[in-house]
């Protein structure tokens, strides 16, 4: 099941940049890239925990601000197999929403 | 009997659909109402009418002979007010007309965007015949006009303007122009070509406001730009034209809802063109549209169709420019793309693959293979087999798989390999074989990849294949993956070439990747600030968390503040107020640093800015003990207090740091002064030392005190405090200019000679040239990051807080 919810406007999040949104199940880095494409992540990095949202972003790809562990929006896979978990989110007319289904199965449990 | 057709719009898509009921010899008794007092022209062609190379009469598709021919009953300029659905008729203030059938051609009208000054006269849209006349009127030889808006539309109007002689600017609030239709890099060669024709481009630009007390004055920016305007023209975008289905309570999405007949909530009521939304999906592009009024002639003549809604290519139609853009180029999971560029010809290609299949493409310079691309798109073809040469294009196809060794053996004496020196295979074998035997030496025999450089690798394949074993490539390794050149050649090349943007130093020197990476983004954000200080603005998401937030990262993602206490010393003031924000914010550890200052760790992000706040109300300032730029002047008391000090060290001291500070260099540059040659502030295992004697100050350079450990080695030594600040600039200064990024001065010294950057800053002319370009860098970039950041605490707090949500 999937519920969005509105967490922002696009123009929040910075062009090549993110922002974090607090969650019961921990933080989610909401990622924008240079080409307006929008992805949720973890925002930790499986290696020493370092938080994704400050790495640089380049491409679909950003780098892990703490020791450059690289991983790829799309999919959450790392360097060295590390692998993130990805959150369904979306644009609609210029608000960033945010599938927090994950939530609802945490609190449901 | 006839059918009575009414029809509102006289658009190119009902006057399509018309075309193709006559032709089917359909039987209607048509009433088109037009709200423009004229009948079907060609839309597209308004540009080619405004730049002057067509007239209207040209453009009209169909004149007052084809509506008499067909018996069309035609209300131009006639307006219609109001659907009476239940009735089946269509009024206008001239009275009702009834219909069986009622088409609903409304088009889209022009967004405007509401700012104060919008409704001056000499503001117009793009949209009409109005319009372009208004534009054509306002564009005498060195009139004024700002074009706001960058894409399709508004650089139409701006070269249509531009090509009469008008003065254009046109501001767009995106990264780059056109950005629904092309990338970055293809958006950057756009704009350089509008540039070489006299059009400003003002990008990221948001309109503030348009000026004027009885007309249009001038338009103004949030970042405080003003550009003078006789004529402002809109072009923002458009958004369909619902009101009357709204009113006629049609359903209505963004568009007016239509199926696959294009038939609206009211199976008596069609719509096509600009105004409907099928599927979800709006239509702005021509080609669907014809689709539509095909699809929607055949339902009215009682016959079976669908609309299904195909893929669209983009042109701009400015003639002399080349652009290309078809399919879906986003990037996205499982998508790979394929990049061409020529840099010396403005060429970018980009072909976007998912799985075995192209689905994108974006052309720029070149776009003779546009049609094949795009037909390749359409098919949804296995490229697999071709996938090496595709983007070379269908004669490039059927040939063997090459070996690009084979290939340039392969190449005849006269094959040019690099185009912007003009240099063939042939000299360059005979360079070889006369004895130039490294990249260098070919490179200064025969100019084959000194100038924009991206031949490189095909010169050093001429040179394996002509040296066989003895040769090995470039010592020197490229900046990181996204290229082959090295730091040296691109921060050469960014001189050279004058290249001023992050994706100009990407097209310009041919990078291999789409964004670069977190290796060469930082490096290349720096050589742009150090080279066109006052041109060049900092692109912040370019740089490393530390820079970026103005703090340095912990290992459990917090962050340290250390303020500047200048040459070490403080007062009790400044030390009561950092007590203060330990306290506030429950700083976990406070500590005393090496560099004589106070470091606050431990810090939540979301609070730096309040923190900073409060420092910055007892009057400090960051101590930029994050940054690749000046951090510490380290002091002794010298001759204030020593009964050693031979001059006033601390003094000298807080002048050179209120004299460095806020500089960025290529990596962290520590001073340190010592009032006596006992030298307490260890001055000579500094980036710069300054040792006091009894005759004056001892310079030295190049001294390190961490992986490596090596003591400083004699620059200069000068007679006065102000020679030192001179000679200190100045060698900062040929650091800034010179080393490669991430390089300590100990490094890069280490690579130029000690003896080199003596004799820059001894020679008087050399060292005050210097210093002056130091200090125009320094008049834009000596500012304190966090007076400018403590007023956005938003943007350092979580943007949602979801926490409470989740206990619902």
């Amino acid at each position: 099941m999937t519920q969005f919810i509105d967490i922002a406007a696009l123009a929040e999040i910075p062009r090549q940049g993110a922002r974090v949104v607090k969650t019961t199940a921990g933080c989610v880095a909401v990622f924008r890239t240079a080409d307006d494409q929008v992805f949720a992540l973890d925002d930790r990095c499986p290696h020493k925990g370092g938080p994704l949202s400050e790495g640089i972003v380049h491409g679909t790809a950003v780098t892990c601000p703490l020791h450059a562990a690289v991983f790829d929006l799309t999919t959450g896979q790392g360097t060295d197999e590390w692998q993130v978990k990805t959150h369904n989110v979306r644009v609609e007319a210029g608000r960033v929403l945010l599938d927090a289904a994950f939530l609802a199965r945490r609190s449901a449990a | 009997m006839k059918q009575r057709l009414v029809v509102i719009g006289a658009g190119m898509a009902s006057g399509r659909m018309l075309e193709h009921l006559f032709e089917a010899g359909g039987n209607f008794d048509v009433t088109l109402f037009n709200g423009e007092p004229r009948g079907n022209y060609n839309r597209l062609m308004l540009s080619p009418v405004l730049s002057g190379e067509k007239t209207y009469a040209q453009i009209v598709t169909h004149d007052a002979d084809w509506y008499a021919a067909h018996g069309v009953d035609c209300r131009f300029g006639e307006a219609v007010v109001r659907i009476d659905r239940a009735n089946r008729v269509v009024y206008s203030n001239a009275g009702g007309v009834p219909y069986d059938a009622l088409v609903i051609a409304t088009g889209s009208a022009p967004f405007i965007i509401p700012v104060p000054g919008k409704d001056l006269p000499g503001v117009c849209t793009y949209r009409d015949l109005e319009d372009t006349n208004a534009m054509i009127a306002a564009s005498r030889p060195g009139a004024k006009a700002v074009v706001i808006g960058g894409g399709l539309l508004g650089l139409e109007a701006a070269a249509g303007m531009a090509a009469r002689g008008a003065d254009v600017t046109v501001i767009h609030l995106m990264g780059h122009l056109m950005e629904r239709q092309l990338d970055p890099a293809a958006g950057y060669l756009l704009q350089k070509d509008l540039e070489q024709r006299g059009i400003r481009v003002h990008c990221k630009g948001a309109t503030k406001a348009i000026l004027g007390k009885d007309r249009v004055e001038a338009v103004l920016l949030d970042d405080g730009t003003v550009y003078p305007a006789d004529l402002v023209c809109m072009a923002v975008g458009i958004r369909p034209e619902v009101r009357l289905a709204n009113d006629a309570h049609l359903e209505v999405g963004r568009g007016i809802a239509v199926d696959d007949q294009l038939r609206t909530s009211d199976p008596a009521i069609f719509a096509l063109g600009e105004c409907v939304e099928h599927d979800k999906q709006l239509f702005g592009l021509v080609a669907p549209l014809y689709d539509q009024a095909r699809v929607l002639a055949t339902t009215l003549l009682g016959e079976a169709a669908a609309f299904r809604p195909v893929q669209t290519a983009t042109k701009l139609k400015v003639t002399g420019v080349d652009l290309f853009s078809a399919g879906d180029f986003a990037d996205a999971p499982g998508r790979e793309d394929i990049v061409f560029r020529d840099p010396g010809r403005g060429i970018y290609k980009r072909l976007i693959l998912e799985g075995d299949r192209l689905i994108g493409a974006v052309m720029y310079g070149d776009t003779a293979d546009g049609a094949w691309f795009f037909d390749l798109i359409k098919q949804g073809r296995d490229v697999t087999p071709m996938r090496e040469t595709l983007i070379f294009g269908p004669s490039f196809q059927g040939g063997a798989q090459a070996d690009p060794l084979a290939a340039v053996a392969a190449l005849p004496h006269s094959a040019e390999i690099c185009g912007c020196n003009g240099v063939c295979k042939g000299k360059i074998v005979e360079a070889i074989s006369a004895g130039a035997t490294t990249l260098d030496a070919v490179r200064s025999q025969t100019k084959a990849s000194a100038s924009c450089g991206t031949c490189t690798g095909l010169v050093e394949q001429v040179m394996a294949l002509t040296l066989g074993d003895g040769f090995t490539a470039n010592a020197n390794p490229p900046m990181c993956k996204c290229t082959d050149h090295t730091h040296e050649d691109v921060r050469r090349l960014i001189k050279s070439m004058g290249l001023k943007s992050i994706p100009a130093v990407m097209q310009e020197l041919g990078w291999k990747t789409v964004g670069g990476c977190a290796s060469c983004r930082p490096a290349l954000n720096y050589y742009l600030i150090a080279d066109w200080p006052t041109e060049y603005r900092d692109d912040r998401q370019s740089r490393f968390v530390n820079e970026r937030n103005h703090a340095n990262i912990q290992k459990d993602g917090t962050y340290s503040v250390v303020p500047r206490m200048w040459g070490g010393v403080t007062t009790p003031a400044e030390l009561r107020a950092i007590a203060d924000a330990a306290e506030r914010y429950h700083v976990p550890m406070v500590k005393v640093t090496g560099g004589q200052r106070i470091d606050l760790l431990g810090v939540q992000k979301q609070d730096l800015p309040a923190i900073w706040a409060d420092l910055n109300a007892a009057g400090m300032v960051s101590g930029h003990a994050y940054a690749k730029g000046l951090r510490t002047v380290k002091t002794c008391v010298g001759t204030e207090f020593c009964r050693f000090g031979t001059q006033d060290s601390t003094g000298l001291g807080i002048r050179l740091e209120k004299f460095l500070w806020g500089s960025w260099t290529p990596a962290k540059v520590k001073l340190g002064v010592s009032g006596c040659p006992r030298n307490c502030a260890e001055a000579t295992c500094k980036d710069i030392g300054i040792v006091c004697v009894d005759s004056g100050y001892q310079i030295s350079v190049a001294g390190a005190a961490g992986m490596d450990v090596r003591e400083t080695e004699a620059l200069l030594t000068v007679a006065t405090e102000d020679d030192v600040i001179e000679v200190v600039a100045a060698f900062t200064q040929l650091y800034r200019e010179n080393a490669r990024y991430l390089h300590r001065i100990y490094k890069w010294v280490a690579k130029v000679g000690l003896e080199w950057c003596r004799a820059q800053v001894e020679d008087p002319v050399t060292r005050r040239a210097l210093y002056d370009r130091f200090m125009v860098s320094q008049a834009i970039y000596q500012v304190d990051p966090w007076a400018e950041h403590a007023a956005t605490p938003k943007d350092w707090a979580p943007v949602a807080d979801l926490t409470l949500r989740a206990a619902e």
